[in-house]
């Protein structure tokens, strides 16, 4: 078993065995549900509008180099510097000489996954540049020395008294049980830093090719102070975030908003265009974008899966995952959890050892469902159960799966072991057998009876 | 119409009644009953394990059984869904193509046959019981069945249908997936049944033989009062009370 497979079935088991933990997601969860029900209900046709963001994202993933080329020029036309990052090294190298260049003593960020993706602050950690995270969540993560527990909302496994306890340990603040007054610490803290750093890190919600511009949704204000404040602006995205025309994001920012966290729309929704301009106030002095592959040309090559890339990370298939909801997100042990995680993680880390995220699925398909940009995620796990009996051969499975073939394809046979199977199913179920001893310690299976339907088809012929 | 069943490998095997129920609605309603024995299983277990070119062999195999049929109708969304839905992908590109469509388009479950090609909402059965709805995911996700046992269920007389906000969600069978990682999947029995359970209904009402054996399985060994009961034994057992 990989180390990757190992630490989930422990982590899962934990977890799926906490019940007040569980509860606790699912109540936090309640208040989504009714808010994206009530925003969902005003669009005319929420399919429709579904339909239209898949196609907005669609057109540009499926024309990808051509609409790439013509936003960079337009960037940098703006004035901003595109730099190519071929996967997670080549994007820290950039950055972390990008950040060397500023002379910068202080790096400030706001939330952005991809940077996770490419564990940019052990990177920036490491070469002595400090980074405070300013998305409230992400600063209570990084204050716990944690991984975010959902791409979204990175603490929400989090009681209001767990915070209170983080703050007070690491800021000296008075505990108090108020979240006016949790965030007014944290805000209070971040405030100063966006002033002495020298260099503020964001990621994109949408490169806009048209424009040339990068958007950015947050509904806490962190990200443009992040973006504006310091002397230099470092964003980092994946190439599959760039869309065709300013116009798709009448789309696909109320969607991502709705979907993602039942709003109608986020707080704020931000397009930057290049550096400060002769003349101009305030913005940075530089404008740098590092545009990241990182395996996302390999998923293009994927005719199949393909469309994994028009995920705008709204996590809305976390939030109706039975499996996320019951093990929670640091068991998946991704950078991006659930679903959308278990798709795509296989081929961002190797097929060989991530596997195991797409077979930890009932299939239930919720996620299809939820999904904005209709991505046939449940599908996709199934693709990959059956990419990986290729390339990773299982031999219990071959073996399991060819004697059951043997037995389905005679008839006789299979009406033969049925009647092994009832008849001594008394002694079997005594038995440690694979499956039905693992099945029998949670459950029972209904009183065995003694005819199977085609023998009592066979005797009375009618019914 | 001439019915042929497709009585899935565990129906048989494990829950005879559900098959023979079926049968027996289905009689009701004036259909033909034709039942052929060489069926065993569809495959979906090899298929959802990633097994597919040996899950193409049991696919192959249907297509051969149910070449006669005029109408196969089973009482499993699943499995339903695996030969209306899969089946024509698995065998896309090969010369099995064609058939598996030809064989997909004369597929139907249970419910989904009496309301949409019968047209028939109610069977004439009467059950003074409180009932609550499971929606199997296949059904509900893959076949895209979500009123089709609802209708048959309002239409018995004296039934009293409680749906709960659960309703949709996953039961944690998923095949193979219930035994391969078994902590998740009775994780997710115990939120749904125990929902269910809490209606105070007299039994969970499903399409799905599969689901309520996990349901049920888990039922039993908590203690539960409140019984599983696929929708073809509710209407049976309500054609008898007439």
């Amino acid at each position: 078993m990989s180390d990757s497979k190992s630490i989930f079935i422990k982590e899962a088991t934990l977890t799926s065995a906490d019940g007040e933990q569980r509860q606790f997601i699912r109540t936090a969860l309640g208040g989504y549900y009714k808010n994206r029900d009530i925003y969902q209900a005003r669009y005319r046709d929420w399919e429709l509008a579904r339909d239209a963001a898949s196609l907005a994202k669609w057109s540009a993933v499926n024309n990808l180099a051509e609409v790439l080329e013509k936003f960079v020029a337009k960037f940098e036309a703006n004035g901003g510097k595109v730099h190519w990052a071929r996967d997670a090294a080549e994007a820290r190298k950039i950055i972390l000489d990008l950040v060397a260049k500023a002379n910068a003593t202080a790096v400030i960020k706001s939330k952005c996954m991809t940077t996770e993706e490419i564990h940019l602050n052990d990177a920036l950690e490491k070469a002595g540049f400090g980074v405070v995270e300013s998305d409230l969540g992400e600063f209570i993560q990084q204050l716990r020395g944690e991984a975010p527990y959902h791409f979204v909302f990175p603490c929400m496994h989090l009681k209001r008294e767990a915070i209170s306890e983080l703050f007070t340990k690491h800021l000296g603040t008075a505990p108090t049980d108020s979240p006016e007054e949790l965030t007014m610490i944290a805000r209070r803290h971040l405030r100063k830093l966006y002033i002495t750093a020298d260099v503020g890190i964001t990621g994109a919600n949408f490169l806009v090719a048209d424009t040339g511009q990068i958007s950015i949704t947050e509904n806490e204000g962190n990200a443009r102070l992040t973006a504006a404040m310091p002397r230099v602006h470092i964003a980092l995205s994946g190439i599959e975030k760039v869309i065709n025309t300013i116009d798709d994001l009448t789309v696909l920012l109320p969607m991502l908003a709705t979907a993602g966290a039942g709003q109608p729309m986020t707080c704020y929704n931000t397009l930057y265009a290049g550096p400060k301009k002769p003349g101009e106030l305030d913005g940075p002095e530089e404008f740098h974008l590092v545009l990241l592959d990182n395996a996302r040309t390999q998923i293009l090559a994927d005719p199949e899966q393909r469309d994994s890339l028009h995920c705008i990370r709204c996590g809305a298939c976390l939030n109706v995952c039975p499996i996320f909801k019951n093990i929670g997100g640091h068991a998946y042990g991704t950078t991006y959890q659930g679903p959308i995680g278990s798709v795509i993680t296989p081929h961002l880390r190797g097929l060989k050892d991530w596997n195991h995220l797409s077979g930890a699925s009932s299939l239930c398909g919720a996620c299809t469902d939820a999904c904005p940009v209709r991505i046939d995620l449940h599908h996709h796990l199934l693709q990959n159960r059956r990419n990986a009996a290729k390339v990773v051969p299982n031999l219990f499975d071959r073996v399991f799966h060819g004697s059951f073939n043997f037995v389905i394809q005679r008839p006789a046979l299979f009406s033969l072991g049925g009647k092994v199977f009832r008849k001594t199913f008394g002694l079997l179920k005594h038995l440690p057998l694979p499956y039905l001893g693992t099945w029998l310690k949670s459950r029972d299976l209904p009183a065995i009876p003694q005819k199977s339907f085609r023998e009592v088809w066979k005797d009375s012929k009618n019914v | 119409m001439r019915v042929s069943l497709f009585i899935p490998c565990f129906i048989d095997q494990l829950t005879p009644q559900v098959g023979l129920a079926t049968a027996k609605v289905l009689k009701k309603l004036g259909q033909e009953i034709e039942f052929n024995s060489s069926q065993t299983c569809c495959g979906q277990p090899s298929y959802n394990s990633g097994q597919w070119e040996i899950a193409k062999e049991g696919a192959i195999r249907s297509l051969e059984v149910f070449k006669d049929a005029e109408v196969v109708v089973g009482p499993s969304g699943s499995c339903v869904a695996m030969m209306k839905k899969f089946y024509p992908e698995l065998l896309h590109g090969t010369k099995y193509e064609a058939e598996a469509k030809r064989l997909s388009q004369r597929t139907f479950e249970f419910s989904d046959f009496i309301v949409s090609q019968l047209k028939i909402t109610d069977v004439g059965a009467t059950l003074n019981k409180k009932v609550t709805y499971h929606d199997g995911c296949h059904a509900l996700r893959e076949l895209r069945l979500k009123e089709e046992p609802r209708k048959l269920l309002r239409a018995v007389k004296g039934l009293e249908l409680i749906e709960t906000e659960e309703a949709e969600s996953c039961c944690g069978f998923g095949g193979l997936f219930a035994v391969k990682f078994p902590m998740i999947s009775t994780a997710m029995v115990q939120v749904k049944a125990g929902a269910l359970a809490r209606t105070g209904a007299d039994y969970i009402v499903s399409s799905d033989p599969s689901c309520l054996l996990q349901i049920g399985g888990w039922l039993s060994r908590e203690g539960k009062v409140i019984r599983p009961l696929h929708i073809a034994e509710l209407l049976a057992m309500g054609i008898d009370d007439v």
